[in-house]
C-alpha cells in the first residue's frame, strides 16, 4: 500500500491521532499528515534523536528498541521502529496506548508491502500467444 | 443544614480518592516507556534523569506537529 494512504487509513480509523508521519531511517519523509514538510522533516528529526536518546537511556545492545512512548500533560508522542522505516504519531494526554501502538504498527507495515502486480489468467496467457503467432 | 454537610463531606472524600487513586495509577503523570524486540518494556517516570532529558525531545516534536 502506498504510505500516504496508509496514513490516510490510520487518522481516519484512529480518531485520537491528531497528526502523523512516516519516514526513513535518516529522517527524510516519506509521508505525512503534517500541515506543510517543513513541519513534517522537523518533527521527523526530533523523532528520530527521541528513538536515539531512548535507545541510549535504555538500551543494552542485546535487544532493539522497537516502540517509545513519550507522555506528558500536552499530549503523547509515540515512535514505532520498522525495518527501514519509522512512524510516529501525536495525540492528545492519556491516549488509549495499546490502541494507538496497534494501529501506527498496522500503518507502518501496510505501508512497507509492495502493490501486488495484476496477475495475468491463463486464458488470457494464450490469447496472447496466438496473436503473437497469428 | 447537616443535610449539605453530609454531601459535602462525601464528594470531599470522593475527590480525595479520585486524586490519590491517579496518584498511585500514574495517570496524569509525565512518563517515558520503552518497548524492546523481546517484549520488555521499560518506564521512565517524572522526574528521573532519563525522563528529563527525553520529555524535553517528545515536546519538540509535539510543538511540531501543533505549529
Amino acid at each position: 500500500m502506498d504510505a500516504a494512504q496508509a496514513l490516510a487509513d490510520l487518522t481516519e480509523i484512529s480518531t485520537q491521532i491528531q497528526a502523523a508521519l512516516i519516514a526513513d531511517e535518516q529522517g527524510a519523509v516519506v509521508a505525512s499528515t503534517f500541515a506543510d514538510d517543513t513541519s513534517a522533516g522537523e518533527a521527523a528529526r526530533s523523532a528520530l534523536d527521541l528513538l536515539a536518546a531512548a535507545e541510549d537511556a535504555g538500551g543494552n545492545g542485546a535487544v532493539h528498541l522497537t516502540q517509545v512512548l513519550a507522555s506528558t500533560h500536552a499530549g503523547s508522542v509515540f515512535v514505532v521502529r520498522g525495518e527501514e522505516r519509522i512512524a510516529t504519531a501525536v495525540t492528545g494526554p492519556e491516549p488509549t496506548v495499546g490502541l494507538v501502538f496497534y494501529d501506527l504498527k498496522t500503518c507502518l507495515r501496510l505501508s512497507a508491502e509492495r502493490p501486488e502486480k495484476p496477475r495475468r489468467s491463463r486464458k488470457q496467457t494464450k490469447k496472447d500467444e496466438k496473436s503473437v503467432d497469428a | 443544614m447537616r443535610r449539605a454537610l453530609r454531601w459535602g463531606v462525601v464528594a470531599l472524600g470522593s475527590a480525595a480518592g479520585l486524586a490519590l487513586w491517579r496518584r498511585s495509577s500514574g495517570k496524569g503523570r509525565e512518563r517515558v516507556e520503552l518497548y524492546f524486540s523481546d517484549g520488555s518494556m521499560v518506564s521512565y517516570p517524572e522526574g528521573s534523569t532519563e525522563a528529563a532529558r527525553l520529555i524535553p525531545l517528545a515536546r519538540q516534536v509535539l510543538t511540531t506537529a501543533r505549529g
